[in-house]
Parts: structure tokens; sequence; C-alpha cells
């Protein structure tokens, strides 16, 4: 059974069709890039993915359910901006993850782990910093970062909260050429590394190519001024990379 | 050079700021050492010996007939009333703000509810006060909360609603219940720019606080103005209005220290978004 599960989905505004009847399988282990001309819905689909939008028709299923109404910790996140929050240091903002998510009277009221817990979840974090190579800079604040460094805490962040599924809505657009060359290698490694699925949403398609196992094209069947709107997106392309890219098994790909 | 590309050197500048204050001393005691020489009984600008004198009598002697010394005892009445005051409209302004910003269903609720009730003159309902809970403490303490929460509850819920969205998205996928989100991202954001609103607000606390005094009162740097105004005392009413001055002044740069000890996240943070 596929990890997702896309079916006749529909993204109407008023009387503008931004998506029609996308239906879309993805397996657990993959890492699908949504590619498309700007304004095609690519940002929009991963919206409804996150619960962040509602779609018009049809339902997005994981494992097997349809997905919860609002957002959630089975699905992580990573934006272009404003992924990390700046008045946590970089530790802090790790451990957040495991602060917001604890279940126990201490995590409810206050939004915090104690004692035993906290220190696991620092141990966990600092596991992650050395991962991601930011555990030289734990106790600074986010401010103090280079713009690749935020992303990097971002990625680890929402690692942090072991979600289902991992959402990068352009997460390295806004990245010199050099230091997104770095977080590419980084990526790769993460996902060959840990039990992650991923669907990222980017413009660089040479990125889209580089990381993923599956690159889906969204474009429209006709985009004139005279249509109005009637025709949304629909996955025109959707490529299996080849060689395939197999979670854990670097040597394939470079 | 332009001019908008010439800036004075560190030394320079401070010599700048120095200036207006040193140019109003002066003016002053020209304008009242013109009027002296014509009549030396003059009240309304008098030297700075006379006003010296009635520091002394009002800062350093006891008052035989309270047994109090009278700028501490007008000092400490009014800064209980002021702090009172402030702390109960941040309080209010710090939790409706909040509140208002984050919950949708409340916005709807109270949203164009506070803005109304922020644009009552807090003076004009200064009779009410004074009728419903008598000439004491409380009417002048509620009278600065009443003037000053409904701007901070206002300016809060807009600084909660200017955050950026995607934060909100963010802390709900760590696992984040509403309520938490309130107590981990969206207050530790707001308690500094708090601080920044209630600064703003320092300036009208005093003047709220100073027309109750003024009004109703038997204690108060308010209180002392109105009352030494009957005898044209300009050598007390000089120096009260100086030290009222300097106490703001304190408490703004309290407060941005607070701002800066407490928040050294937040400097940098304001200018890189």
């Amino acid at each position: 059974m596929s990890l997702i599960s896309v079916r006749h989905l529909w993204k109407e505004y008023d009387d503008r069709v931004v998506l029609e009847d996308i239906n879309l399988e993805i397996e657990e282990r993959a890492f699908v890039a949504l590619v498309g001309p700007s304004g095609c819905g690519k940002t929009t689909f991963l919206k409804m993915l996150l619960s962040e939008e509602v779609p018009t028709r049809g339902v997005i299923e994981l494992d097997g359910k349809p997905i919860p109404a609002e957002p959630g910790p089975e699905r992580g996140v990573v934006y272009q901006r404003y992924s990390v929050f700046p008045h946590l240091t970089v530790l802090g903002n790790i451990v957040l993850a495991k602060d917001l998510g604890a279940r126990n009277i201490g995590g409810r009221l206050l939004g915090r782990v104690f004692g035993a817990e906290l220190h696991a979840a620092k141990a966990k974090a600092r596991e992650l910093l050395d991962a991601v190579g930011l555990s030289h800079a734990a106790d600074k604040y986010p401010s103090q970062l280079s713009g690749g460094m935020q992303q990097r805490l971002a990625l680890a962040q929402a690692l942090m909260a072991e979600p289902r599924v991992l959402l990068l809505d352009e997460p390295f657009g806004a990245l010199d050429p050099g230091i997104r060359a770095d977080i590419h290698v980084l990526m790769r490694k993460l996902w060959h590394e840990r039990a992650l699925t991923a669907v990222m949403v980017t413009h660089d398609l040479p990125e889209a190519f580089g990381l993923a196992t599956r690159v889906i094209a969204f474009e429209r069947r006709r985009d004139e001024p005279s249509d109005g709107g009637r025709y949304g997106a629909r996955i025109a392309k959707d490529i299996g990379i080849w060689p395939p890219r197999i979670a854990g098994a670097p040597a394939a790909h470079p | 050079m332009r001019l908008v590309n010439r800036s004075p050197a560190k030394g320079w500048a401070r010599v700048l700021a120095l200036l207006p204050f040193v140019a109003v001393l002066v003016l002053y005691l020209i304008a009242s050492a013109v009027r002296l020489s014509e009549n030396p009984a003059d009240k309304l600008l008098p030297s700075l010996a006379t006003i010296g004198d009635a520091i002394v009598r009002m800062a350093f002697t006891v008052d035989v007939r309270t047994g109090t010394i009278p700028l501490w005892n007008d000092t400490a009445a009014s800064l209980g009333r002021l702090f009172a005051g402030l702390g109960i409209a941040t309080l209010i302004g710090a939790v409706l703000g909040i509140a208002i910003g984050v919950l949708p269903y409340l916005r709807a609720l109270l949203g164009q509810f506070v803005a109304v009730v922020s644009m009552v003159p807090p003076l004009a309902i200064l009779p009410i006060l004074f009728i419903t809970m008598g000439l004491g403490e409380a009417s002048k303490i509620a009278l600065i909360a009443i003037g000053i929460a409904p701007l901070l509850v206002r300016d809060i819920a807009l600084r909660v609603m200017d955050m950026p969205h995607q934060q909100f998205i963010k802390a709900q996928t760590l696992g984040a219940s509403s309520w938490t989100l309130v107590l981990r991202v969206v207050l530790p954001q707001i308690l500094p720019r708090l601080i920044d609103s209630v600064r703003l607000q320092i300036g009208p606390a005093w003047l709220f606080l100073i027309s109750a005094e003024a009004i109703a009162s038997e204690s108060g740097l308010g209180y002392r103005i109105f009352l030494v105004r009957r005898y044209l005392a300009m050598d007390v009413i000089l120096p009260y209005v100086a030290w009222i001055t300097f106490l703001a002044f304190l408490m703004e740069i309290a407060l941005v220290l607070l701002q800066r000890r407490a928040f050294p996240w937040f400097a940098a943070a304001r200018t890189a978004q």
C-alpha cells in the first residue's frame, strides 16, 4: 500500500480552477519532486498535503486513512523562510519538537519536557545537529546563522518530530549556488540514512533530478487568457529517475 | 558632499545632542534675568537661586504639618498609581491581545468592540469612574488602565497577526496544541514587542495620572503642581515638571535595558524580518 494516496483531487478558488483531477500514489521512502511553471498550483498541492488548504473535491490519504483536518506531527514541513523560531537557540529549536510533542502533563500544560525526557531530547537533538553539521552552533540564535545554516537547522528540527512524510516548500530556493550544492549533499545523506519520505516543491530542475526518486511536473492543458481559468493544472509528466535511486544504497548516484 | 551624505563624528554628535538642552536653559536664564530686573518680585520666571530654595524646601525638608518630605511622598503616591495602572493595562493587553490575535472566533467577537472602546476619550469617563469607584486610589488606577489597555490590546493583536503564518503551521507540525503554541511560540516573541508598546504608552499614562490627581487627590506629583498653581509657585512647578520628565525618561531606559537583557535575540530578529 502506498504511503500517500491522492485521488481525484480538485482545487478551485471562486471560478478559477487551480488543480484538476490529480491522482497520485507515493510509496514509502520515495523522494518526490514537484516541478512546474510558477502559478501551476504545486505549492497549493503541498499546502493541501499539509492540511493548510482544503481540497475542493477529492481525497488525500496517509497510511490508508484520510489526512487529519489540521497540520500535525505526522507531516513535517520546511519552508523557504520562517521555518525556525527566532526566539530559541539552535538547540532549543530542535528540542522544541519534543517539547511540543510531549503528551504528558508537563507537555500539555507547559509545552516542555523535563528531567530524563529533557535529557534524552537534548541527546537526540545533539545527534541531529551533528548530522546536519551544526553542532558548533548549538547555543546560537537563528539570526546569527547564515541562510544555509538556518535551513540545515530547519531540516533537523523537522526530523526531530519523526514525521511520516517531510514536505519541503522550495527549501533551498533562496540559497547561493555553492551553499545549495552543500545542502543537496546533506539532503541526500539524510534521505539515505533515515526513514524518510519527502515531497519537495522546487522550480530548480537540476535540484529535482539531483535529489528525487521521482519527478512530477504539473502543467495546465490549456492556459490561454481567453480560458478564464477554466483549466487547472494536471500531472503532465511523472518521471522515475533512472537508474533508480534506492534509499540506503547511495552508490547508484553520486 | 550632499547634506544627506554628511554625518557628524561621534563626539560632535554628543555635543549636538546637548545643544538644544543648553539653548533652552540659556534662553530661560536670559528671560528670567530680564523680568527680574524689571520686577524683583516677579513669580513667573524665578531665578535659579529661588528654584534651588524651593527644591530644598520640597525635597529635603520635612513638612511640619504632615511629617513627611513632600517630593518623596508625592513621588511614592504617584508612582504607586502609575505602576498599578500600567501593570493592569499591560496584563490585559498581553492576555487579550494575544487571544484576539490567535483565535479567529475571539477576533470576530471582540475585534470591532475593542476598536470602538479604544476611541472613547478616557478623560471623558473620568467622572464616571469618580462616581462609581469614589475619589480614592481605585478610580485613578482605573483611569490609567482604561486609557491604555485598549491601545495595547489592539497593538498586540496586530503584532500577533503580523507574525509569519508559517510559524503557526510549523509549530503544529511539531505537535503544538493551541495552548502550547501560544505559550512557546507566540508569547515569547510578543513579550519584547509588548515592551515596545508599553514604552510608547508611558507618556499617556502620566497624562492620565496627572489629570486624575489634579482633579481629586490629596497626594501625588500632579496634585502638588495644581495645588501650588494657586500661589503662582513657578519655583515649585518647574522642578516638579523636570522631575516627572526625568522619571518618565528613567522608565523608558529601564524598559529598553530590560528588552535587551531579557530578549537578546530580539534586536537581530527584528532587523532580519
